[in-house]
């Protein structure tokens, strides 16, 4: 589970405020707002990378955000997905047997002893899951995990998503794309401008928003 | 033969000397810069700025320094190796620490990001930048090594160019050529460049080998 209270981080120009947000056990919680609305920097503020200027953060067990464009060490696949774990102080045979499991449940355990620098952009991101996988994180901050990918690798990411909101695991999801947030979303969160301005239920917020921005924004107006 | 031969070893030993000199000092600070959250705009300017250093005059620097009345003439490092090794690892450093800071630099705020997020510590952040960094080491001390060793002015100035003393691959080519030894010079520019491309060969073998 993850939550947060009057969040606020300000910056010189933009203010980020979020009064109350939580992703239960189980549960994804979407994030939507177009670009420079303060997404990214929600998801930092509850990963503990950045620190908000107000507020409360509760955060129960660890959580592993995943970055848009995930930074892949100059290793085999197989130290990647271990590496979490080596930082955790795991011992290597442990942590190599853990990280093989895991990237079989991402479906590149065939490529363990590869250079991880070779992968695909569909591969990059399944192994950059593992590798957060791995350390048993109790919520995930997923940042735009399927921008640029094919629709193929979309929806591998998709199900693993699933399958790890069925585990349990709270799940914080930023996308630009809607399709995908109906897709998954049990929750939604509307930001603008570094406001939030609707949150709720997935079949409410997309079926009946209540905020005329919000209808705006889901029916496709360029809203900033 | 015997003459190329040991003109040749000494040309790497007062560059590789010269290069790790550099190296123990430049690659700390280098590292130690790029990996600040804040850049270090001044130092970064100064390390560029010695980049472009001329190595005639930090040869001249050098001379003054070394020669009988200068202040470091009592230890007698004028016309010798050691001298030349000292004057070189000045051209050798900001390159290094330079080459070294930029490399790191571009890869710092990711890998900081991944650690923390993956739960590290500060020290771990900086464990694998150091264990990432490895490509960037690589070219740093290849850029500070090939300075060095093809190099003329320094070592003229400061090593005196003795033969069976001093005498290095650039200043021998420089001798025949002024002999009119034209053949001889091409060979040792032949044997310099050789050497120059094998020592980098292995330096960026070096650096490609990836972690199983």
């Amino acid at each position: 589970m993850i939550a947060a209270e009057g969040l606020e981080k300000r910056f010189p120009g933009f203010t980020l405020r979020v009064p109350a947000l939580k992703a239960a056990p189980g549960e994804i919680l979407a994030v939507l707002g177009p670009s420079g609305s303060g997404k990214s920097t929600l998801l930092m503020l509850l990963s503990g990378l950045l620190s908000p200027d107000g507020g409360t953060i509760t955060r129960e067990g660890p959580a592993v955000y995943l970055d848009q464009h995930p930074y892949l060490l100059e290793r085999s696949v197989l130290e990647n997905a271990a590496f979490g774990l080596r930082l955790k102080g795991v011992p290597r045979a442990r942590a190599r047997e853990v990280a093989l499991f895991w990237l079989s449940r991402v479906g590149l355990k065939a490529l363990a002893p590869r250079p991880a620098r070779g992968l695909s952009g569909g591969e990059r991101v399944r192994l950059a899951l593992a590798r957060a996988l791995a350390t048993e994180p109790k919520t995930l901050l997923l940042d735009e995990p399927t921008a640029n990918l094919d629709p193929a690798n979309v929806a591998r990411v998709e199900a693993l998503i699933r399958e790890e909101k069925a585990r349990g695991r709270a799940i914080v999801l930023v996308t630009h794309n809607l399709f995908q947030a109906k897709r998954l979303a049990d929750r939604a969160l509307f930001l603008l401008g570094g406001e939030v301005v609707e949150e709720g239920p997935a079949p409410s917020f997309f079926d009946s928003p209540e905020d005329p921005r919000t209808r705006a924004f889901l029916s496709g107006e360029m809203v900033w | 033969m015997n003459e190329l031969v040991e003109i040749t070893l000494r040309s790497l030993f007062v560059s590789g000397s010269a290069t790790l000199l550099a190296a123990l000092f430049g690659l700390p600070l280098g590292l130690w810069l790029g990996a600040r959250a804040r850049p270090q705009r001044l130092a970064a300017s100064l390390l560029y700025a010695g980049m472009g250093l001329p190595p005639v005059v930090v040869g001249l620097f050098f001379y003054f320094l070394l020669s009988r009345s200068g202040p470091l003439g009592s230890l007698g490092l004028l016309y010798t190796v050691p001298g030349m090794i000292l004057a070189e690892s000045v051209l050798a450093f900001p390159l290094i620490a330079g080459f070294a800071m930029a490399g790191v630099a571009a890869k710092a705020e990711p890998v900081r990001r991944l650690v923390r997020s993956l739960g590290g510590s500060e020290l771990q952040v900086h464990l694998t930048l150091l264990a990432e960094s490895r490509r960037v080491v690589v070219a740093a001390l290849a850029a500070g090594f090939g300075a060095v060793i093809s190099e003329v002015g320094a070592v003229t100035l400061v090593g005196g160019d003795i033969r069976h003393a001093t005498r290095v691959l650039t200043t021998a080519v420089v001798i025949e050529t002024r002999k009119g030894e034209l053949e001889r010079a091409a060979a040792l520019g032949a044997v310099l460049l050789g050497v120059t491309l094998l020592i980098t060969a292995i330096l960026v073998v070096f650096g490609e080998r990836e972690a199983r």
